[in-house]
């Protein structure tokens, strides 16, 4: 018999072997980037929100003076307003109009790729660059749309898209879905491209009519994408920033603004860090409200769960 | 219940037909079986039937009414899916009522109908579960539940046992059919096997191509094959297949290519001095002192039978024997053909001619 010989193991020969520190090391360059660019910050945030911070002063610790001042602001509450009633129309728009978009391109139709890849082109386009497109076409004198309407009969004077509050409001959500819609309708079209055509043949020998197929197959079978899509839909779009600021920088007479422009208003030019980043956290319950609405209400049903295929 | 005509299908993809002009008679209560290799038109021409894909040209009855510009809602047709096609969104009993649902019907009449027909297939205890928690002999069963439910003029079956294993296949066979004689529905069954359309059908349709190569009943086609294909088709082991021609001088002798000759028992004028196929079924031989010499290949021995592949003049033959072999590879053994049970056919254009 030989004698196995076998070589004292080295402290690093160890740990390397050690599962949970591998898998430690693994976790590393992630966690420390999560820590760095969104722990730190959401941190930052919540904590200027608890203080009188102003640019160029370190703020004191004030406790919940900022919230309680934001709760008699009636410009803060009509932001609220105004981001609800923003995310809620736009949110709906965007769900209807992408997911008949959507059905369309799941059809038959000639040039088909070519459709699809143009529908996409409002979601590739820089929103700065698709906001200045439309705070043209909304101007109060060269607008296109009251041009055209002019040159129609329809009305004799430029409508002011921008100046008028309920105008205005209605114009920048137009804007928002023109924006959002790719977005909604080519995730719903994948996801009805998943949906078996021998289902819908299924039930078409079953007696469905097209109404009845796409409520009884199309829609349930739909839920889970749609549940997924519209929370980031409903995300995005309660978190707008870029095109209320370049449209209407939050006017007229703050119609148009949401609780992110009037928190970096408040916060940047006006310099009140600390109201800021209370208004900025102020939206985290709606967000989590809608994320929780979707995980819970819609996500996962009993049917997709268990067996295998 | 209802027959079922075809009377001249034609069917093309753009430019390319894959429907050659089909004529089929169904009769009120058959068990039709089409069947074919992939690629022959039998899927497209029962999708045809279901309203699934326009006709190009002919015409489609069920029940003698013309059925080509009905949507399939109106056909009262029922059918079973490859893929099964179950609603995963439904429990059992909402796939199987599903079609009543949609009628409008009550909460009690559905009741009425779904409780027997899951009681036929044996899904009471399923009712409430989804087609996920199920296995692949029971999402099938559902799906036929789902098609009696219905009680429609004909059932269609496409291809329904292939996604099944070998074992659950012969036992679905049994079920479907014996569902047929209960049942007593018209029935069109689409399959590539040949076993299950020789076990099934009343009547086989054998397509290839686009075009309907012969029909009959199984064992019809089994001892009268139309032409080669069917011959080929039908049976497995399949029949073997020796080029060659007659004995000019003595006509109930085949000569094949490599000069083996091989009895014949009736040679008509047709035959003589062409290109011929002599065609033997394995199981028309038996090993004999005498015969003609051939080369055991392989043997193997499955027990109830002896299957053998022997080398006669060059040429490889299969044989089906009943009675235990002792041959060893590289043997000779000597064959005797029963000359009665052989088939001649024209080389050239594929036909029978004895």
């Amino acid at each position: 018999m030989t004698a196995i010989t076998t070589k004292p193991p080295s402290a690093l020969g160890a740990l390397t072997r050690n599962n949970t520190f591998l898998g430690f090391m693994f976790l590393l360059p992630a966690a420390v980037f999560l820590l760095c660019f969104l722990t730190y910050p959401l941190g930052l945030g919540v904590w200027l929100g608890f203080t009188d911070a102003k640019i160029g002063r370190d703020g004191i610790f004030i406790g919940l003076d900022n919230y309680i001042a934001l709760a008699n602001d009636s410009v803060f509450w009509m932001t609220v307003y105004n981001t609800v009633l923003y995310t809620f129309i736009a949110s709906v728009l965007k769900f209807g109009l992408g997911l008949w978009l959507a059905l369309i391109l799941n059809e038959n139709l000639p040039f088909k790729s070519f459709f699809r890849a143009i529908i996409l082109l409002p979601w590739v386009v820089p929103t700065v660059l698709s906001a200045l497109a439309f705070w043209w076409i909304y101007d109060a004198q060269f607008s296109i749309l009251s041009w055209s309407l002019i040159k129609l009969g329809i009305i004799d004077t430029p409508i002011n898209f921008l100046g008028d509050p309920n105008n205005a409001r209605f114009s920048v959500i137009a804007a928002n879905v023109w924006r959002g819609i790719p977005f909604v309708a080519i995730s719903l079209l994948a996801g009805l491209q998943t949906i078996p055509q021998s289902l819908h043949e299924a039930a078409s020998l079953d007696g469905a009519t097209g109404w009845q197929r796409f409520r009884f197959i199309t829609l349930p079978m739909l839920t889970p994408i749609i549940a997924v899509v519209m929370t980031f839909s409903v995300l995005f779009t309660f978190t707008d920033f870029q095109l209320i600021y370049v449209l209407t920088k939050g006017g007229p007479v703050n119609a148009t603004h949401l609780m992110a422009t009037l928190s970096f208003q408040r916060g940047i030019p006006g310099g009140q860090l600390g109201e800021g980043a209370a208004i900025a956290v102020a939206m985290i319950p709606f967000l989590l409200a809608s994320i929780l609405f979707s995980f819970f209400g819609l996500q996962r049903r009993k049917w997709q769960q268990g067996g295998q295929d | 219940m209802a027959s079922v005509e075809f009377a001249n299908v034609r069917k093309s993809f753009g430019t390319h037909p894959v429907i050659k002009g089909v004529d089929i008679e169904i009769a009120d209560g058959e068990f039709v079986i089409l069947v074919g290799p992939s690629g022959c038109g039998k899927s497209t021409l029962l999708r045809m039937l279901a309203g699934l894909e326009n006709i190009s040209a002919g015409e489609i009855r069920i029940g003698g009414q013309v059925v080509n510009g009905l949507a399939p809602k109106e056909r009262d047709i029922a059918m079973v899916f490859q893929n099964y096609a179950l609603y995963p969104h439904m429990t059992v009993a909402d796939n199987m009522a599903f079609s009543l649902t949609l009628k409008g019907a009550s909460r009690a009449e559905i009741d009425k109908r779904v409780k027997p027909a899951a009681e036929i297939l044996g899904l009471t205890h399923l009712l409430d579960r989804f087609p996920r928690q199920l296995s692949g002999g029971q999402r099938q069963r559902v799906a036929m539940g789902r098609a009696i439910v219905r009680d429609p003029q004909v059932f269609l079956f496409d291809e329904p046992l292939s996604n099944l294993d070998a074992k659950l296949r012969v036992a679905m066979r049994a079920e479907i059919k014996e569902l047929h004689q209960r049942l007593k529905t018209t029935t069109v069954y689409v399959t590539h096997d040949q076993i299950e359309a020789m076990t099934m059908a009343d009547k086989i349709v054998v397509m290839h191509d686009g075009i309907v190569e012969q029909i009959g009943a199984p064992l019809e086609l089994y001892d009268q094959p139309a032409n080669l294909f069917v011959a080929s088709f039908i049976g497995s082991p399949a029949m073997n297949m020796l080029k060659g021609r007659l004995d000019p001088n003595d006509a109930l002798k085949f000569v094949t290519e490599k000069g083996v000759v091989l009895p014949v028992a009736k040679a008509p004028e047709s035959a003589r001095g062409r290109a011929l196929i002599y065609g033997l079924r394995p199981e028309h031989m038996t090993i004999a002192d005498g015969g003609i010499p051939a080369s055991v290949v392989v043997i193997e021995p499955t027990g109830s039978e002896t299957q053998m592949i022997m080398r006669i003049g060059g040429d490889d033959i299969t044989g089906v024997f009943h009675q235990r072999i002792n041959a060893r590879p590289g043997e000779t053994v000597g064959l005797s053909i029963h000359a009665e049970a052989t088939y001649l056919f024209d080389a050239e254009s594929g036909k029978r001619l004895v």
